[in-house]
């Protein structure tokens, strides 16, 4: 399965902390976002946001990435620490 | 020791950090450290309290990255980081960052670099408690960008 977490103000946008997708529906990061919306249209807006960051296995990607079991994907919004 | 994150909810004692970055180092010709704190005024409004939530398994992951990153730019002796989480009242530290080197410049750059670059890529998010009671996610500022581009 593919890990999936929503952090921090997005968590709660979409009143989900995370959820587990089957790989044999998604392959690549492109394909789990619009997944995603297929199953919770309302999330559209809050996933289409541009500023969103996406890590995957704790790294920050870019771009489409391909997705295989045992993937760790997180989406979150900008960082505020320090 | 010499190079470490910490992520916790506990308060560090600065004191006691200093004192551990230089142990046995007779090199340590100049330490600089940075502390940030829990600020009354953010923007426009009152604050009574911060609510500092992370990534854990990723966020520790980033900060070691920022310090391996600052002592391929400079030479480093040792770098210490914390950072809390959780629940913060006014006036309390959030997060301390402390750099050793032979000599200030490195020591004030690499500081400052460390700062710059947790600021916009280590994954903690604050959620403010403002003086109405009123709960808030802080915006992440351009300000804040803007010096990490400085170092491109």
């Amino acid at each position: 399965m593919i890990q999936v977490i929503f952090l921090a103000q997005l968590r709660e946008q979409l009143n989900t902390a995370t959820l587990e997708v089957d790989p044999a529906k998604v392959n690549c990061l492109s394909a789990l976002k619009t997944y995603l919306v297929e199953l919770h249209p309302e999330w559209s807006p809050f996933l289409a946001n541009k500023k969103l960051l996406v890590a995957l296995n704790h790294e920050y990607v870019r771009g489409d990435v391909p997705l295989t079991t045992g993937d760790e994907v997180a989406f979150f919004p900008p960082v505020t620490g320090g | 020791m010499a190079f470490s994150v910490a992520i916790q909810e506990q308060d560090f004692d600065v004191g006691a950090e200093y004192a551990q970055l230089v142990e046995g180092d007779k090199n340590a010709g100049a330490v600089v450290f940075f502390v940030g704190r829990v600020r009354e005024f953010s923007q426009d409004h009152s604050v009574t309290g911060l609510a500092l939530e992370y990534y854990p398994g990723m966020t520790e992951k980033v900060l070691e990255k920022l310090i391996a990153q600052a002592r391929q730019r400079w030479e480093l002796n040792a770098v210490r980081i914390v950072h809390r989480v959780g629940s913060l009242g006014l006036m309390d530290q959030i997060v301390f960052v402390g750099v050793v080197s032979r000599h200030r410049e490195q020591a004030f750059l690499a500081a400052e670099y460390l700062m710059d670059f947790l600021k916009t890529q280590a994954p903690f998010w604050k959620k403010e408690t403002r003086g109405d009671g009123v709960t808030c996610w802080v915006n992440a500022n351009e300000y804040d960008q803007q010096r990490k581009a400085r170092w491109d």
